[in-house]
């Protein structure tokens, strides 16, 4: 790992990196061409990729981006979230509700201020706190405001009270089904168990258009990369090592004088954060958010992608975020009863057999066939359960 | 708890004076008393139970004392600090299993404990200047570990990552370092090496070490502490203190 230590941030983060170049490259093609053949190619041709293919690969980009912000957390500083999904729901509810804003007088009872819903439970005006969200920029704050708040107060009392392994599973998954329940009720104003839906358009373009279905696509690829990077820059930093001696040894690191705690809050609120953004990026392509999204269910699945995929390697998110949700719309048209099963076996036989994931039986394969030498840029012991 | 006055004139790098500290009715620290002089090093041996790791618990900010006065350096008190904020004041500790990050290099191991860069902001902004190589470099040295250095910290033999621990101590510059049976899994040739070590940091820095091994003891060649039941038992050169007969009672004689 000599290369390391040569170098500005930017080669650190691209140079070094080349399962990540790879992933990159991937990425952009698939943004960028996926989009394309949609709009040129002519339906019928085999290079066309229809509307539904895009809007499904779209969803999958934004539970990559999920899968990533969890494995910064999981891989990389040993917190077991089991309630990341509340973050990636609140920054759909705040995507959501500028939809729902826009939505204008074209809403059943033809509000101009009030979405259906309210209309519907008899409210005669805006409660205080959907202020603001007509504007574009605002949600957009809000994206990352909203999760980022909940995770620096929730992880701020955790932490400090050093709430560590399965306590602080539970307590995560705790929060996730106290929203859950919160957001099932009416008078919270987010549309109760119905969510928000029949969105009309977003910044003005529709959002049954292909062009604008596009748009969220390459967006939700240029998120997941963003946000790959921001990862990648953060874990190859000084912080990211002192992340994986958190990790490791939690003693340690504080007796050798870092704030465990404070790292801890930094690293957990910009995994809220990007949850949050890939929950922004969902809801319009799916075209609802509902309290379902806070299920614990939830949260957990995004774990199995994680594990799946191969946790501490950031990139085997991505694969284990995509591998798991293609198996899943497979299975779940094909053999519906059997999906669940699935997932659970597929979960156990994980972690008895690919402690590593995904990308861990890779770089064994590889390592096999190439001889010792080669797996020399496989990410040293990152990966380490 | 108010801060008393030292009782004793001298300079102290650490002073520990009538501390007590009880677990669920059982007194691990009984009104135990200490002082170590700037530069000193002290052995402190003990049957098991004794307190030892409790006492570094208290000094190192782990542990809140029931009652009693801790002083850094005659006038820091200790026992407001946590672990992160005493070791920053400049106390090191070293646990007897040893706990290096073994999913990191050598080098990046030693890197992350050189002093100075706490904040997140400052890890996050980190780069790696001549200086700060040249520092790990010369604890590299010191701690024989030149050729290891980009090895992974978990393919280290046992003694090797004690000694890697060491050096990580040696990085964070402290003024007093607390240091538990360095000397457990090491060979007898690890273990006369690492006495020499010590012996060549106490110039620098003031050592406490907790040992059982007499051998290592002798080779450290200081004044010894013999601790039981939370409290000094007796105090002087390893001697006098193995001529004790309370000292040969309690634990020798065993």
């Amino acid at each position: 790992m000599n290369d390391s230590f040569k170098g500005g941030p930017l080669t650190r983060l691209i140079m070094n990196d080349q399962a990540g170049r790879r992933l990159l490259g991937v990425l952009l093609a698939i943004s960028i061409l996926v989009p394309l053949s949609n709009l040129l190619m002519p339906e019928g041709s085999i290079l066309h990729v229809s509307t539904f293919t895009m809007t499904l690969l779209g969803k999958y980009l934004c539970y990559a981006l999920l899968a990533v912000a969890v494995d910064l957390i999981w891989g990389y500083c040993g917190i077991l979230s089991l309630g990341h999904g509340a973050f990636f729901a609140l920054g759909g509810y705040a995507m959501g509700m500028y939809l729902m804003r826009q939505i204008g007088d074209r809403g059943v009872y033809a509000n101009p201020e009030l979405p259906d819903f309210m209309v519907f439970l008899n409210w005669t005006e805006l409660p205080w706190y959907w202020y603001g969200f007509d504007q574009f920029w605002f949600a957009m704050v809000m994206v990352l405001a909203a999760p980022g708040i909940l995770a620096f107060v929730f992880g701020a009392l955790a932490f400090r009270s050093r709430v560590t392994g399965v306590y602080l599973s539970i307590i995560t998954q705790a929060l996730t089904y106290a929203l859950l329940l919160a957001f099932f009720r009416n008078d919270m104003g987010f549309g109760g168990n119905n969510g928000l839906t029949d969105f009309k358009d977003i910044l003005g373009f529709d959002l049954q258009a292909d062009t604008t279905r596009a748009a969220l696509f390459f967006s939700s690829g240029l998120a997941l990369m963003m946000g790959y990077l921001i990862s990648r820059y953060i874990v190859t930093s000084k912080l990211g090592r002192v992340l994986v001696a958190i990790r490791d040894s939690e003693s340690r690191a504080r007796f050798m004088g870092y704030r465990v705690e404070h790292y801890k809050l930094f690293v957990f609120v910009v995994s809220a954060m990007l949850a949050g953004v890939a929950g922004a990026l969902y809801v319009p392509q799916v075209g609802i958010i509902n309290p379902g999204e806070f299920s614990p269910i939830n949260s957990i699945e995004i774990i199995i992608w994680v594990a799946v995929g191969g946790r501490g390697t950031l990139f085997g998110a991505v694969i284990g975020a995509i591998l798991v949700n293609y198996a899943k719309t497979y299975f779940t048209g094909a053999f519906a009863e059997l999906w669940l099963f699935l997932l659970g076996g597929l979960f156990v036989l994980t972690t008895l057999y690919l402690p590593k994931g995904v990308v861990g039986l890779w770089a064994q394969i590889k390592g096999k066939m190439g001889g010792p030498g080669s797996g020399s840029g496989s990410e040293k012991a990152e990966g380490q359960a | 708890m108010s801060i008393q006055a030292k009782h004793i004139e001298q300079p102290t790098v650490l002073y520990l004076n009538g501390v007590s500290v009880s677990f669920d009715g059982f007194k691990a620290l009984n009104s135990l008393s200490l002082y170590i002089a700037p530069g000193e090093m002290r052995a402190i041996i003990g049957p098991n139970g004794a307190g030892k790791t409790t006492m570094m618990d208290v000094i190192t900010g782990k542990t809140k004392p029931d009652e009693g006065t801790i002083l850094f350096k005659d006038e820091i008190d200790l026992t407001k600090y946590d672990e992160a904020a005493v070791a920053n004041l400049g106390v090191g500790r070293k646990f007897q299993k040893p706990s290096v990050i073994e999913s990191l290099t050598v080098f990046e191991n030693l890197e992350m404990s050189l002093k100075g860069g706490r904040s997140v902001w400052a890890a996050l902004n980190h780069r790696l200047t001549a200086e700060k190589k040249a520092k790990i470099d010369e604890i590299l040295t010191m701690i024989d570990m030149t050729g290891r250095a980009h090895d992974m910290a978990g393919s280290l033999s046992h003694g090797q990552k004690q000694w890697l621990e060491i050096g990580m101590l040696l990085g964070q510059e402290p003024q007093l370092l607390l240091i538990d049976e360095p000397a457990a899994g090491m060979t007898d040739e690890e273990t006369m090496k690492t006495a020499e070590l010590f012996k060549m940091l106490a110039k620098k820095h003031s050592l406490m070490v907790v040992e059982h091994d007499m051998d290592f003891i002798e080779a450290l060649d200081c004044k010894v502490t013999v601790l039981c039941e939370g409290s000094v038992l007796a105090e002087g050169s390893l001697a006098a203190v193995k001529a004790n007969q309370k000292v040969i009672e309690t634990y020798l004689g065993r």
